[in-house]
């Protein structure tokens, strides 16, 4: 497996999709080149750190409209049904 | 999209009675969630609450119509992101072209790693500190939109490549491409901030 080879098997090994001979591969070729070595584990990373990201706390004022707008918009739906 | 939950499922089937109290409930254990998948989408607190907002109403509409193939956040989020695709577009003023056009040739001439190094940190550590929050929400709001609703479906909300595919009408494949090349931009992005620059390594591509 060359470097061209690896980047495009990239997804199917960091999410565990690659059948068993062509993550032997992977791996042999990892085992042999720092450089993907560290794109590897960057990739993992990156998704990582977004996984773990903060939720976004819904501002309170918007919570109190949507609610709003949905009960309405509920009486609507009901009285009419 | 793992919390599947009986929970949901049951204020859904007494929202459908016309039980209000209910339907409120579904939409408070949701709405976090819609609102982070929103914002990531669309980068803007206005936006954001615009996509929520037509996501629950268009729940709403077809409460009767959902028919239960999986969890009901998987389906609230599929509304979410369509709406937040419908906002992009709009802003954009962009013709609406299928999100499938040209995917044939997103697979080849992959952009090669290029700043490449360790991290200095790990993850979790990271995750806490305000500036990486900026930095993440930066580096998703460069991504070409087609990128970003890609990997944040995939990445930040757990859908598998299929549910990523059926939400967003698209082939699996296309999924695929749009997926890796998000990961090796965000990767690139968020190396030349995160790593080391003592260990960074240069990549030759000259052996096999």
């Amino acid at each position: 497996m060359t470097c061209d080879e690896l980047l495009q098997a990239l997804n199917e090994y960091v999410d565990g999709r690659l059948d068993l001979p062509e993550c032997r591969r992977f791996a042999d070729h990892l085992a042999g080149c720092s450089p993907c070595q560290v794109v590897v584990d960057n990739i993992r990373q990156t998704i990582s750190l977004f996984k773990a990201g903060e939720p976004y706390p819904l501002p309170d004022e918007f919570r109190d409209r949507l609610s709003q707008t949905l009960k309405d918009r509920w009486r609507a739906k009901f009285a009419s049904s | 999209m793992s919390d599947s939950s009986a929970a949901h499922d049951e204020l859904l089937s007494r929202s459908r009675g016309g039980d209000y109290a209910s339907f409120a409930a579904l939409v408070e254990g949701l709405q976090g969630r819609v609102y982070g998948l929103a914002r990531r989408i669309t980068g803007r607190r206005e936006d954001a609450e615009d996509v929520v907002q037509q996501t629950f109403l268009s729940v709403l509409e077809h409460l009767d119509t959902f028919r239960g193939d999986g969890p009901i956040a998987g389906w609230v989020l599929r509304i979410a992101a369509n709406h937040g695709l419908k906002l992009l577009r709009k802003r954009r003023a962009l013709p609406t072209v299928p999100l499938d056009a040209a995917a044939e040739n997103e697979a080849v001439g992959l952009p090669h790693p290029d700043y490449v190094a360790p991290w200095r940190d790990a993850p979790a550590e990271l995750a806490q500190r305000a500036e990486v929050r900026q930095l993440l929400d930066e580096a998703l709001s460069e991504l070409d939109d087609k990128y970003r609703v890609v990997f944040v479906l995939r990445d930040v909300e757990g859908f598998s490549v299929r549910e990523t595919a059926e939400a967003l009408g698209l082939t699996e494949s296309a999924v695929k491409v749009r997926l890796l090349r998000a990961r090796l931009a965000l990767r690139e992005r968020l190396t030349r901030a995160l790593g080391d620059e003592a260990a960074r390594i240069y990549p030759t591509h000259d052996h096999g």
